[in-house]
């Protein structure tokens, strides 16, 4: 019998180490894996090369593995937030390696991880400094620009609805980066809100389909003041 | 005179005709939704992955997996539709966005936009979806002040500042005035109350045409 669920947070976490190469999906708050997160955090994994749209706000979620010293490297798009003076800070000392790039080329480069497509043409950041130093080709008389894909060694995801082989569903906005993340790492850890019995998602609804998914969790409510 | 943030809102709804799908920017371009009829179908775009945007809900009735681009509670309207970032920026980078309003710091008659970032150098530079929108909108708009917080010019010869996008802007829209974007030339089609084409040229940081039809911005 396949069951990808997992009897406790270590299980759900075997494997993720020092140094690895992690998406976690969302998009602000929505769609974040906080409990999750916190799991990263209180397992005392560091050094991590951290793929998400967001540095984060605030003292919880993502800018808790920040203000933490967690993070070593964040690719994104978007850092600013109202946390920036502390990631302005880290990465003035050298702390932390930021790699920013367009949102669409960011959500495009992971969905071409997932899919088995080494690199692509998009015509976003031609003729900008973002396309400094990389290929460029014209197609119907317009530039683009060559960005390859991205993938991780894990993901931590955020879902609504989950059943034992991993079928998941998501809640409204909180899809973001999610379905594609689950499809770009080796090994993809949801927590969601609720798990179902095999057959409650129809086959219609399901977003991402289990064969993306690696371990499931139910969430249960974070209490971030104590992981601070 | 010059307008208010609310009348230039206005002015921009006024242009977007029933039918479109719009993705209105971070900060002045989210205002313009207030002015969009209620009998207009004028579908909006947010690139976190909504088509049917609708107003602000009311307090206490939030919801963290329902904000906008700029992280700001929304709402969705009936026939709105959710999907993941990946169809999302499809819908923007594959032309099927009628209009994007963008923000910005500069504008050069070429067409080109600055709104990312203030210097080549910067330690934080955040992108977001501004390039995927500014090099896959059928049309882009911008919204701004005419002139910066010290005075100066904001309509250039040449952006000085990173390129968002190069030769995308058709329209601009300031407190001054409304001016089209065009075979590489700014030309002035309305001018708020009062404002004289001397004011106007002065304020500018590229030479101006106007049009032979210029009028008066109509203030809501």
């Amino acid at each position: 019998m396949i069951d990808k669920r997992c009897d406790s947070l270590a299980a759900a976490l075997e494997g993720l180490g020092d140094g690895a190469r992690l998406m976690i999906s969302g998009f602000g708050e929505s769609g974040r894996p906080d409990m999750l997160i916190k799991a990263v955090l209180e397992a005392g994994i560091t050094g991590l090369d951290l793929i998400s749209n967001n540095a984060g706000e605030g003292t919880t979620g993502l800018a808790a593995l920040f203000l933490a010293g967690r993070v070593r490297r964040l690719t994104c798009s978007f850092p600013r937030g109202a946390m920036q003076d502390e990631i302005e800070a880290l990465v003035r000392a050298g702390k932390l390696e930021l790699d920013v790039m367009p949102q669409g080329t960011l959500a495009e480069r992971i969905r071409a991880g997932g899919a088995g497509i080494a690199a692509f043409y998009t015509p976003t950041s031609f003729g900008t400094i973002v396309a400094e130093g990389k290929e460029t080709r014209m197609f119907d008389g317009r530039g683009h620009v060559l960005e390859t894909a991205l993938t991780a060694d894990f993901a931590l995801v955020k879902a609504h609805r989950a059943d034992r082989w991993g079928n998941l569903t998501y809640d409204k906005l909180g899809r973001s980066f999610a379905p594609l993340m689950a499809a770009a790492a080796s090994c993809t850890i949801v927590e969601a809100d609720e798990i179902v019995e095999l057959g409650d998602i129809a086959p219609g609804d399901v977003i991402t389909p289990g064969i993306f998914t690696d371990r499931l969790v139910q969430t249960a409510p974070v209490q971030w003041e104590q992981a601070a | 005179m010059s307008l208010t943030r609310d009348q230039v809102a206005a002015r921009i709804a006024a242009d977007i005709p029933e039918g479109w799908h719009v993705n209105l920017g971070i900060g002045w371009p989210e205002l313009v939704a207030n002015h969009i009829p209620d009998r207009r179908e004028v579908i909006l775009h947010s690139e976190n992955g909504i088509l049917g945007m609708g107003p602000t809900p009311a307090p206490g009735t939030e919801d963290r997996n329902m904000i906008n681009a700029g992280k700001k509670p929304i709402t969705a309207v009936k026939g709105a539709s959710f999907f993941d970032h990946a169809q999302s920026f499809a819908i923007v980078r594959g032309g099927h966005l009628d209009l994007c309003v963008l923000g910005a710091y500069q504008v050069a008659p070429n067409g080109d936009v600055a709104n990312w970032s203030r210097a080549a150098g910067d330690v934080l530079p955040s992108i977001g979806g501004a390039m995927d929108l500014a090099a896959g909108a059928k049309r882009i708009w911008v919204v701004m002040t005419h002139c910066d917080n010290r005075g100066g010019p904001k309509l250039l010869e040449r952006c000085a500042f990173p390129l968002t996008g190069a030769g995308v802007v058709s329209r601009v829209y300031t407190e001054l005035a409304v001016i089209d974007v065009a075979d590489g030339a700014f030309t002035v089609r309305e001018l708020a109350p009062g404002i004289t084409r001397d004011e106007i040229s002065a304020r500018s940081g590229a030479p101006l045409a106007f049009d032979p039809a210029l009028r008066e911005m109509v203030v809501a």
